[in-house]
């Protein structure tokens, strides 16, 4: 076991998929004399070579349709996305081209591609630095999309993402690079739990509470206030949004009743309307509440004297429970047919 | 407007065989270079060549009459481009790759693609016809631009595995609305900052769907290349002999380290844009009848012609060969069968997907309803 952050266990993952297989090459902005605005390649251009660990000229869509001619000769590339919201000009590389590469050639050409992306916000940063765009990619198929919470999934996940024979969307939320852990940079893949999978993390019985990413650990952070006032708060790292583990979200959601799903993007359209969807449509007879989304506002993401209003904290996590747990009536629901007749 | 030929600046374009089929020393600059990389051309040679045009003519006008008759859902013809796609393509290493856009079916019928194979994808019963390793070409691309990108990574890919000497080419097929678009210049800047051996075959066909190319760019395409720091060459695109040799020049500098080139090919496409196009919305007889002149396939036959090699004979013998491919191709087309329902699940990801298999199992179980109700 070695204490690394969760940038070192992600460059942890690098090397060791680097120096294991000759078709890994790392490309990014800045990601090879520097090491990355994040030092999540750092060093690794020294030993490996700028063959290897290649910087890019500052053009996003170059990056991902370069990656793909890379992959077409063979080559398993792992993408370096400086910040998230620098995304959006590699948008149709990824939908268009990359996401649909497999299908298109009825599977005789594999995009065996790894695009990292710094995720969301919390780190008190300049406009477009601070975004989720995960609903985009979650819903785009032939994409994998996943999110890394810890130091230990960080490394185990990057590698196996690097491995995985389809193109797989890795964030890494930003708020947490430097949050340190012990982990074990040894872990066989073939023992591991799968990429695909989510992980309880947290066991409970009054309210399963989702989360991915950044929010995983707000979350658990309310679990332990809510302990305090003798609730009992299951918690669930969703950890792959494309395909979603829905058997163990499914099992938590029917042992509690409830569920609140939390994330730091905006809840119009977002990750949270499927999880709510998909688990009331498979779980609606074990429910006891409709299930509660807590999530960023349906707004731009705001300056960073504002983002504590935007970022679901603690407090509104609590909230979120409260209102699962029925202690927040709301006037629609006293009207409400289902009051009639209970009454 | 598009431009009419008598508008073309030709000082620079690189032309070995004049409109009346009278060879010519090129007015351009690199002439020598041009008359170099054709002369090797036999009799022989340009008799294929010939015949070879002719027989794509008779599959693209095929197809367009496959279209109308509801075989096909959809055509985008190369009607007038031939010779700048058969030209280049037969220029091209049997290892070099190539990625093109929807028009260039001549590419892929020189790297040996035949029959259903060039129509299957616009039959609407697959994703893609052909082996992308096994012809080196990659599906035919439709999003505007994006492929450069893809024939640059891949030429990556080869200096990567192989260093700067003796990498195979990464080619791009794109026309000239593609210009415009940002990925053809990210893939400009990649290919220059890191001289990788690529190939940017630019078709100016004169007309994106109903924009001219002065839209695109007031002055000429090819002169962006050096802008990159990438040399580049206008070439009239309906003169096969040119085509051929400014590509093989351009392959000669890819395979030897010497980095990436921009062809202009000067064309023009005298159909519609696709079936679904009507040219008349946007453009005039009299330029369709201007350009008509300069047919790239007349322009071969008067050149074989006068040097005796095309006699009433042979040329049957072609037009016959002609005819022969536009019927197996009708034949092949119509006997394509409709592909299974549950195919639409495949090939989504390539390793097992536990959302994908799910939908499969619950739409075969919903359609095996149907087939019960009707027992």
């Amino acid at each position: 076991m070695t204490r690394l952050t969760l940038g070192g266990a992600l460059r942890s993952g690098l090397h060791r998929a680097l120096a294991e297989d000759p078709t890994v090459v790392l490309m990014g902005e800045d990601i090879g004399v520097n090491g990355g605005v994040f030092r999540v390649t750092d060093g690794l251009q020294r030993e490996f070579g700028p063959r290897r660990v290649i910087d890019t000229p500052l053009a996003e869509s170059a990056i991902l349709g370069t990656a793909v001619g890379l992959a077409y000769r063979g080559f398993r590339p792992v993408c370096e996305i400086q910040f998230d919201g620098f995304v959006y000009p590699a948008f149709d590389q990824i939908v268009s081209q990359l996401a649909k590469m497999h299908a298109r050639t009825n599977g005789r050409v594999r995009m065996p591609l790894t695009i990292r992306i710094p995720v969301g916000g919390g780190i008190g940063a300049a406009e477009h630095h601070s975004e989720s765009p995960e609903a985009y990619f979650a819903h785009t198929a032939g994409l994998r999309t996943v999110v890394a919470s810890t130091p230990q999934d960080a490394a185990v996940m990057l590698r196996q993402a690097i491995a995985c024979d389809d193109p797989v969307v890795f964030f890494e939320p930003k708020r947490r690079y430097h949050v340190k852990a012990e982990v074990d940079e040894d872990v066989d893949l073939a023992t591991a739990l799968p990429l695909d999978r989510a992980r309880v993390v947290r066991s409970g019985a009054d309210a399963t509470v989702v989360g991915y990413g950044g929010m995983v650990a707000v979350c658990l952070d309310a679990a332990a206030a809510a302990a305090d006032e003798g609730v009992s708060l299951e918690v669930v790292d969703l950890r792959s949004l494309s395909p979603v583990d829905w058997e163990t979200v499914e099992a938590s959601v029917r042992r509690t009743g409830r569920l609140v799903i939390v994330h730091e993007a905006a809840g119009h359209g977002g990750f949270g309307a499927e999880i709510a969807a998909t688990l009331t449509e498979r779980c609606f007879e074990w429910l006891l509440a409709a299930p509660v989304r807590v999530t960023g506002h349906d707004i731009p993401y705001p300056v960073a004297k504002l983002e504590k209003h935007h970022l679901p904290d603690l407090d509104r996590v609590l909230h979120g429970v409260d209102r699962v747990l029925g202690r927040l009536g709301s006037p629609a629901a006293a009207s409400s047919p289902v009051a009639e007749l209970v009454r | 407007m598009a431009r009419v030929p008598s508008e073309l600046d030709e000082t620079d374009i690189v032309q070995l065989l004049d409109p009346s089929g009278m060879r010519r020393a090129s007015a351009a600059a690199d002439r020598g270079d041009s008359d170099r990389f054709a002369a090797d051309l036999s009799a022989d040679d340009l008799l294929a060549l010939y015949r070879d045009l002719r027989v794509l003519r008779r599959i693209d006008d095929e197809a367009t009459a496959l279209q109308r008759q509801g075989e096909l859902a959809l055509w985008p013809p190369l009607r007038g481009q031939e010779a700048t796609q058969l030209g280049s393509a037969r220029a091209l290493g049997d290892g070099d790759f190539v990625f093109t856009s929807y028009r260039e079916h001549g590419v892929a019928f020189a790297r040996g693609v035949r029959g259903a194979d060039l129509v299957r994808v616009w039959r609407g019963t697959t994703a893609s016809a052909w082996d992308p390793d096994h012809v080196r070409v990659a599906p035919q691309q439709v999003i505007i631009g994006a492929q450069t990108l893809h024939a640059t990574g891949w030429a990556m890919g080869e200096v990567l595995a192989k260093g700067e000497k003796g990498p195979d080419a990464g080619v791009a097929y794109f026309g000239d609305g593609a210009m415009s678009e940002g990925d053809v210049a990210e893939a400009m800047v990649f290919a220059a900052s890191f001289r990788l051996p690529v190939v940017f075959v630019c078709s100016n066909n004169q007309w994106a769907i109903s924009e001219p190319v002065t839209l695109q760019a007031p002055g000429t395409l090819a002169d962006r290349g050096p802008g990159f720091g990438i040399p580049s060459v206008r070439v009239d695109g309906n003169d096969v002999l040119a085509v051929y040799a400014v590509m093989r020049a351009a392959l000669e500098r890819a395979h030897t380290g010497g980095g990436p080139t921009l062809i202009e090919a000067i064309t023009y496409r005298m159909g519609p844009h696709t079936t679904a196009d009507d040219p008349t919305r946007y453009r005039t007889a009299e330029e369709l009848a201007a350009w008509a002149e300069r047919d790239p396939i007349d322009r071969l036959e008067r050149l074989l012609r006068s040097e005796g090699v095309l006699t009433d004979e042979r040329e049957a013998e072609v037009g016959a060969a002609a005819d022969e491919a536009g019927g197996e191709l009708r034949a092949a087309c119509i006997a394509i069968p409709d592909p299974d329902p549950l195919s639409v699940f495949d090939h989504i990801y390539a390793e097992p997907n536990r959302q994908i298999e799910r939908e499969r199992a619950e739409y075969a179980a919903y359609l095996d309803g149907f087939t019960e109700a009707q027992r």
